[in-house]
């Protein structure tokens, strides 16, 4: 479900490791050829992190196989 | 009564008759900026010359007797996202301002200018509308009319500040996840969300492609609807815009509420906010005459996958601005946007396929109602420059949540009416009246029906 180390909380969410985000981030940031200024890593992370804790919510639903994205293509 | 604080359908009715003049109008309104803005700091670009030309223009037809629009000499202003003639469409940024000049209106724009209202200006926003607050590093906060050290509400922060200051009646926004919503809750005014797809976006600065709504403020019902309806009509520029005839909504405005079905939203809707914005929902709820209230499911999951898609869309929209001009963006819009062209598809996907699953739960309701009443902000404005809030005696972070209540809505594009109440605390709060989608005209109804009865106004601060 999530490339992360994860533990579970107390509430049975998923917590994602901290070094593994910041690893993360750096990989790919690299990947997309981003050259991060040193001044702007940890407000991508701590970003990450929030977006990370908030698309939890969103993975941890089971959806049934046939819901089908709805994005505005007409050929 | 002055024209600062008279209607778009007064105004027009006086310009048409020839009791008014659109020039009076317009010279009026660009004194009134002149006065108000230094310290409201709604506009960013005041087009007087253009307004004057214009208002002239309309004198001069209505003395040949020839035919005038729907909103003749009505003061209109836009968020500064959308293209304007003459001016870089900046979007609240820095970075745009190096923007050839736009060569054209925007859609929008156009159609308020061929419905003969006057266009006094480009207006502040939150920059590249990633914002809940109206505050701008580049341009300064715009400032809310009724107490000025109050926050206007984001991103169409100028857009709030126009029209509650009296410096214009109608103002256009944009909102994404609430950015219509929320000043018109922060600031007292009527503001409308229309149904996705319904208004052109061509000719605006985007956001989030899936999200990306237009429409109009104002300070009543029928100015919403007479400017939504010269809006409306189809446009093979705007892919996402639905091609379907223009549904007039004046027509029915004072239809009254007799067959509506309203409930209140609870649950996710009825908790997290200051005592102030439930009270204005059960107002709201009292004068429609319901006592029901009703709950869509998973609407945390909603507002998260909402959450996700922006930050992804709108990240990708900027990654080769952040790669060439990262020190030219507002450090938070920065980092967040950066931070979105990092978040792994699987997530966007699931947050995607979850909109979809939400639209058709979100459905079952409408088959019941017709109408859903939630707050539209969980508290009233903020102090500018405020981080946190206190709800039940528990510091919260403020501009994560200040778009709860608006998010969950927008992620499935329903049509939104914001109502603004007066008079329950120092400051007001709007209440959403939310409609199946393509029924903006039952939300109007319903809005303007409130107006009726005194429960919703939006007077001028000035």
């Amino acid at each position: 479900m999530c490339m992360f180390p994860l533990s579970s909380s107390a509430y049975g969410s998923l917590v994602l490791d901290k070094d593994a985000v910041e690893s993360y981030v750096d990989h790919a940031v690299a990947a997309l050829g981003l050259a991060l200024d040193a001044e702007y890593r940890s407000g991508v992370v701590a970003n990450f992190e929030r977006t990370a804790a908030i698309a939890e919510l969103v993975m941890l639903f089971e959806l049934p196989d046939t819901v089908e994205a709805a994005p505005v293509f007409r050929p | 009564m002055t024209p600062l604080e008279m209607s778009a359908r007064d105004i027009a009715r006086h310009v048409q008759s020839g009791a008014l003049s659109a020039v009076a109008v317009a010279e009026t309104h660009l004194a009134r900026i002149a006065a108000a803005n230094p310290t409201l700091n709604a506009y960013t670009d005041v087009t007087a010359a253009r307004a004057l030309a214009k208002a002239r223009d309309i004198d001069a037809r209505r003395m040949r007797g020839e035919k005038l629009g729907a909103l003749v000499g009505v003061p209109f202003a836009v968020k500064n996202l959308f293209d304007v003639a003459g001016l870089p469409t900046r979007a609240g940024s820095k970075i745009n301002r190096d923007l050839p000049a736009a060569t054209a209106d925007g859609a929008l724009v156009a159609r308020m200018d061929a419905a003969d209202a006057v266009l006094l200006g480009a207006l502040n926003m939150g920059e590249y509308a990633y914002d809940f607050t109206g505050e701008n590093v580049h341009d300064g906060a715009s400032r809310n009319p009724h107490d000025p050290s109050r926050m206007t509400g984001g991103s169409s922060g100028g857009s709030g500040g126009a029209v509650a200051g009296g410096m214009a009646t109608v103002a256009l926004g944009s909102d994404t996840n609430g950015s219509i919503r929320v000043p018109a809750s922060f600031c007292g005014l009527f503001g409308l969300k229309p149904t996705f797809g319904r208004l052109t976006r061509h000719g605006s600065f985007p956001f989030v492609g899936a999200f990306d709504h237009l429409g109009p403020l104002a300070r009543s019902a029928g100015d919403l609807a007479l400017a939504y309806d010269a809006m409306q009509g189809p446009d093979p520029h705007d892919r996402a815009c639905a091609q379907r005839a223009i549904d007039p909504t004046l027509p029915s405005l004072e239809s009254g509420i007799g067959g509506l079905r309203v409930a209140s939203l609870g649950g996710y809707f009825g908790a997290g906010g200051e005592a102030i914005v439930y009270e204005a929902v059960q107002r709201c709820a009292a004068a429609l005459n319901t006592k029901e209230t009703v709950e869509m499911p998973e609407v945390h999951r909603a507002r998260a996958a909402a959450f996700v898609i922006t930050n992804v869309e709108g990240g990708q929209l900027h990654l080769e601005r952040l790669r060439k001009r990262a020190a030219d963006f507002d450090p938070a819009t920065r980092d967040r946007l950066i931070a979105g062209n990092l978040v792994p598809g699987a997530w966007y996907m699931q947050a995607q396929r979850l909109r979809s699953w939400f639209q058709g739960e979100v459905a079952k309701l409408f088959e019941k109602f017709d109408l859903l009443l939630a707050p539209a902000t969980p508290c009233a404005a903020p102090a500018i420059g405020q981080q946190t809030f206190t709800l039940n005696g528990q510091e919260m972070l403020l501009r994560p949540n200040i778009g709860v209540y608006t998010q969950p809505i927008s992620f499935v594009g329903l049509p939104v009416v914001a109502v603004p109440l007066h008079g329950l605390g120092p400051l007001p709060v709007a209440v959403q009246i939310i409609a199946a989608p393509w029924r903006e005209d039952l939300a109007l109804r319903a809005a303007h029906f409130l107006e009726t009865a005194g429960i919703v106004r939006a007077p001028v601060a000035l």
